[in-house]
């Protein structure tokens, strides 16, 4: 299979201005002809739900919450990324590109994140229009801030809720096409499989998540946005419902899966206190900025940290890293803490914490600029630990929060299936081995409003309209496989929770692929996935019926795949034997202990191929730097 | 037109809206009522002549009785349409449900509204048309002292112009709330008026009957 | 910590449903109110009996997903909380803890604490958006917006649509989820041109949802996870009121 990403020819600043130009349009007459099929209604898919109806076609979309308000956009703190340069302080759509490529450690497709770059600025716009409450100054101003370690301020917000107000702001323009008719809203409704006829993607089998029934969706197109696949490691920053289902079931069907071992973890969440914890929580890295990291220098040292007197903490980040100190970028810091816990030295009642102290701060700033700083997160962290952050250090530990690969799509962000696009965190396109602070939103946004409605466009154009319908043979056997492993799944009747069995597997990712891998770790998780997935065959428990609303059923589902899926995020692992952003092989590390990057022989995308359960297949897509020289990050 | 009026009267808050305004008018009424019941503070010369005052132009009187008769059947219209329209929001209740903002005022509102219409009628037949008064005459000043001078009588209107005030109070402060005269700035505002308004009328009410019991003010 | 559960079972729309009695024995302190749902769940699995069925989804208390009456109170006695966030050291050890979903006549129960919230979907879809085509707007500078009216019209987009005003609302009123919307747009430059439409549509969903009427009682906001304010509510009296009388 030869792996095509479609760059457009050019200079990288006229690529997309020109491809625009060069696609096909259809005639606006003859757009209500087309069925697009939406797979996820966060920014991504809320967003181009919304975009492609305004320009006439024929929408539907599908989400498993019980409203398309409620994706796990949502949930996004921080802020958006975009190159205004409003602050006049040097930004540019050059700088913003060049950062987010080399914030991406050089995995990412130069193209592709420039034309993120590019449209920006306009996502900005429009979400102003929209009615977004975003930050303001005095003088009425969009107000900015620098995040993630920028040295620019391009961050635009909304208090600590910009996930939630962008997402609310593609919920209303798709709610405005719910009421025109133009879209078609199926909540409570997941994606079991995909449907390719000759090559083609041409709809989707779902499960109403209320009555059980089975049904086909026959479509013009298909585009996922199905969100990312932290959840295989159980404990993440993700919802409860994120899954990799619909990925996994369009994986089966031919779409390639791109670099799945690229999983961010992010350094500062409230660390887990007993075995019934089902979510992490994050706190945002800003406090890094005011926070001393510290954990007690003698193992097993268990004092209330305020009797620790000073030579007996180790502020390990300002030890080993004398420059950038508690500021060092997410992943080395994340490893720090764990390397920290490992030795015994973690506190808290896990042993899985270290303090994010802010006596100093206090002591210096006054309790009134934290408080203004940061109130609102100490007041969650109180809220969730009973922990009075401005008396007591708090206390945090890194945790799985963000999937940079996901499906293999060319430029027009369509995978190998023809007519199967993917957009948001599902694909793999922008960032790399690591995601920037800020930028996922921008990402889920620009593909939604600023791309999809033209590459879209351009297949439906390509295509013309042809109607595959919901009683061909293809849809009737998705359907017969779909049914099929609903009742495999109640049939076991074994003795354990599809949760019990998601945990088990996630410890083990967590433990030998999480923040640090090596090949002994990975290829002890390849020998124990087998006997999990073997347990999950012979011992499931899934209580209830089908033809109901069956919680227990939906997650069970949800499990199988994680289980098949984390085989595949092992073995890329594996096969990406050098360190770069959030992947740290233990062997590729350089004198000092720093990651090392080995660009002769994986400065590629590892797009994997589903082989029927046999081995899986590697193609490997050449990444070609012209414009941003290759570098080794250096943080001491 | 008409077709406008019925849209909003057809949503609960046209509906609030017209309780809010005929309400303003009979607590309007309830307020020169007071008033004018301090009279009798002033001896019997006022208070007759002022009853005579009232009674002098037939055709201001009823206007003015109209009036109030008006605001106070579209009143009970409107809360009667509004309290079934809450009723069958809620078809199945709680086991269990506690409250931590609402007030006596605010829970009690609907069924002060009741209670004070049939002390209205009590009212009407005792001073107004004196059928159940004991020694009714033109003389309005005596009808008020030996009306009020039967103990259970005065502890009778006690009660009844406490669930005024009470009413009075959630009707208020609602008021403003319900015409949308609300500000972040001034939030506390109308709820000190509602509070200093009501215990007002309440006090100028009562002070009445206990004043006829303590024998401050006598028959003549 | 131990606690006697009574929780609201109904197998789906048709039942009739009654409370089921379970224990909740060694829980930690640090478990949220979901988690301990989940514990309880999972040791209903392991007996082979049908766990309840419960609507959460984020558990950071974002999604607006998660939501049962606890005890009387709407996510629970805490106040500005929504039910994931809620912790179980907020009990007594040995407490016994009341379950019951969300009632009104427009959120039907699917099952057991599952209640369908899509009312408030039709609400929004009536006009709870300013009609703007992607691609067509001008520079988000191009008009400027007072910081107080950016932070106004924040405070009542802070929403999350979780339906604890209509619960915990005596008249299952939907005052504050709608006003909270029209309260953003109309502190907005933005939201001016459809204003008195906006109002108008999406009070008239309201009403057509077979929500109650307020009166106001402000259990809403004091129920209310994110702290919305009973202003939104005035704004939208107001506003409606506006266009009783233009045009």
């Amino acid at each position: 299979m030869e792996l095509d990403a479609r760059i457009p020819e050019g200079p990288i600043e006229q690529k997309w201005t020109k491809h625009r130009f060069n696609m096909k349009l259809v005639n606006p007459a003859n757009k209500r002809k087309y069925t697009v099929i939406v797979v996820g209604s966060g920014l991504a898919g809320g967003a181009a739900a919304a975009s492609l109806a305004e320009l006439g076609y024929n929408v539907k979309c599908f989400c498993y919450q019980d409203s398309p308000r409620r994706a796990h956009s949502i949930a996004a703190q921080g802020g958006i990324n975009a190159a205004k340069n409003y602050q006049n302080d040097g930004d540019s759509t050059f700088r913003l590109f060049f950062d987010t490529v080399k914030g991406g450690d050089f995995r990412a497709r130069e193209a592709n994140v420039f034309r993120l770059a590019e449209v920006s600025g306009a996502i900005i716009d429009h979400c102003v229009a929209q009615g977004v409450p975003f930050a303001r100054e005095y003088g009425g101003l969009l107000d900015n801030r620098s995040f993630g370690g920028a040295q620019v301020s391009r961050t635009f917000y909304a208090r600590g809720q910009t996930g939630q107000q962008l997402l609310l702001g593609a919920y209303s323009s798709l709610s405005r096409q719910i009421a025109l008719r133009n879209v078609k809203m199926f909540p409570r409704t997941e994606m079991l499989d995909l449907v390719v006829v000759d090559g083609r993607a041409r709809g989707i089998v779902v499960r109403d998540m209320v009555t059980g029934a089975v049904s086909s969706h026959a479509g013009d197109a298909v585009i996922l946005a199905t969100g990312g696949y932290g959840n295989v490691f159980y404990l993440s920053t993700n919802a409860k419902g994120c899954n990799v289902s619909a990925l996994w079931r369009a994986h089966k069907r031919g779409a390639l899966f791109a670099n799945p071992c690229f999983t961010q973890i992010h350094p500062t969440c409230i660390p887990v206190t007993g075995d019934h914890q089902s979510k992490l929580t994050l706190m945002s890295e800003s406090l890094r900025n005011d926070g001393r990291i510290w954990v007690p220098a003698n193992k097993g040292d268990k004092r209330s940290p305020d009797v620790i007197p000073e030579p007996e903490r180790d502020y390990y980040l300002e030890r080993r890293f004398p420059t950038f100190g508690n500021l060092v970028p997410r992943d080395v810091a994340s490893r720090a803490a764990k390397a920290v816990c490992d030795e015994g030295r973690g506190v808290g009642k896990t042993g899985y914490g270290v303090y994010l102290d802010f006596r100093d701060s206090l002591a210096r700033q006054g309790e009134d600029v934290i408080r203004e700083k940061y109130g609102n997160l100490f007041h969650m962290y109180k809220k969730i630990t009973a922990e009075n952050p401005y008396r007591v250090p708090m206390r945090i530990y890194p945790a799985i929060h963000y999937a940079m690969g996901g499906l293999w799509v060319d430029y027009n962000l369509m995978s190998n299936v023809d007519g199967l696009f993917v957009a948001g965190e599902a694909n793999f396109s922008d960032h790399g081995a690591n995601r920037l602070g800020a930028s996922a939103l921008m990402q889920g946004l620009a593909d939604g409003y600023f791309i999809l409605p033209y590459t879209v466009s351009d297949y439906c154009a390509r295509k013309g309209a042809s109607k595959v319908a919901e009683d061909h043979a293809g849809f009737k056997g998705a359907e017969a496989e779909v049914r099929d492993r609903t009742s495999k799944l109640l049939a076991v009747k074994g003795e354990r929770s599809p949760d019990s069995l998601h945990k088990e597997l996630g410890k083990l990712l967590w433990e030998h692929c999480g923040m640090a891998r090596n090949e002994t770790g990975l290829r002890k998780c390849l020998a124990e996935i087998p006997r999990i997935r073997d347990e999950f065959a012979k011992n499931l428990r899934v209580t209830g019926a089908d033809a109901e609303l069956n919680q227990t059923l939906e997650k069970a589902g949800r499990v199988a795949d994680f289980i098949d899926f984390a085989e595949l995020l092992v073995k890329d692992a594996l096969e990406r034997k050098e360190s770069c952003g959030c992947h740290l092989r233990e062997e590729s590390q350089t004198e000092e202990g720093e990651p090392l990057r080995d660009d002769k022989n994986h400065a590629h995308v590892a797009a994997w191929e589903w082989t029927g359960g046999l081995e899986p297949k590697l193609h490997k897509e050449p990444l070609k730097f012209e414009h941003v020289a290759l570098v080794q990050r250096s943080y001491k | 037109m008409a077709t406008k009026v019925m849209t909003f009267y057809g949503t609960s808050i046209g509906k609030k809206v017209v309780m809010a305004v005929t309400g303003f008018i009979v607590f309007g009424f309830v307020t020169v009522h007071m008033l004018g019941n301090l009279q009798v503070f002033s001896g019997p010369e006022k208070l007759n002549a002022y009853a005579h005052f009232l009674k002098s132009v037939p055709a201001f009187l009823w206007t003015f009785r109209g009036l109030i008769l008006i605001s106070a059947v579209l009143h009970i219209l409107a809360a009667t349409q509004l309290t079934l329209q809450s009723w069958s929001a809620r078809p199945q209740g709680y086991a269990v449900q506690r409250y931590r903002e609402t007030t006596y005022a605010a829970r009690t509102v609907r069924w002060g509204g009741p209670i004070i219409g049939l002390f209205l009628v009590y009212h009407i037949l005792h001073f107004t048309t004196g059928q159940v008064h004991p020694s009714f005459s033109d003389n309005v000043y005596n009808n008020v002292v030996t009306g009020f001078a039967v103990w259970w009588v005065s502890v009778f209107y006690i009660v009844a112009v406490a669930f005024v005030g009470l009413h009075l109070y959630h009707g208020v402060w609602s008021m403003f709330q319900t015409v949308g005269l609300n500000h972040p700035k001034w939030n506390v505002w109308p709820r000190v008026f509602a509070v200093a308004f009501s215990l007002a009328v309440f006090a100028g009410m009562v002070s009445v009957p206990i004043a006829a019991l303590a024998g401050l003010v006598r028959p003549v | 910590m131990d606690f006697k559960l009574k929780v609201w079972r109904q197998r789906g729309a048709g039942d009739k449903g009654a409370f089921a009695n379970y224990d909740a024995k060694d829980i930690s302190p640090d478990t949220s109110f979901l988690e301990m749902l989940d514990i309880v769940n999972e040791r209903l699995i392991a007996k082979g009996e049908e766990p309840f069925a419960f609507d959460h989804d984020c558990r950071e208390g974002i999604c607006g997903t998660c939501g049962c009456m606890v005890n009387g109170y709407a996510h629970g006695h805490q106040g500005g909380t929504t039910l994931c966030q809620f912790h179980m050291r907020e009990f007594q050890d040995g407490e016994t803890i009341w379950i019951e979903p969300f009632r009104a006549k427009a959120f039907p129960v699917i099952r057991d604490l599952v209640v369908d919230r899509g009312a408030f979907d039709k609400i929004v879809q009536a006009g709870g958006y300013i009609s703007v085509r992607t691609g067509s707007a001008p520079d988000g500078n191009a008009v400027p917006v007072p910081k107080d009216d950016a932070e106004r019209s924040m405070d009542a987009a802070a929403c999350i649509g979780c339906g604890a005003c209509v619960a915990a609302c005596p008249n299952a009123s939907a005052m504050l989820f709608t006003s909270g919307k029209i309260a953003q747009f109309a502190r907005l430059p933005q939201g001016q041109p459809e204003r008195i439409d906006r109002v108008r549509h999406m009070v008239a969903a309201m009403e057509q949802a077979g929500f109650g009427a307020c009166t106001n009682h402000a259990e809403c906001e004091a129920a209310c996870p994110k702290e919305l304010k009973l202003d939104c509510i005035a704004q939208m009296n107001r506003d409606l009121i506006k266009a009783a009388l233009v045009k």
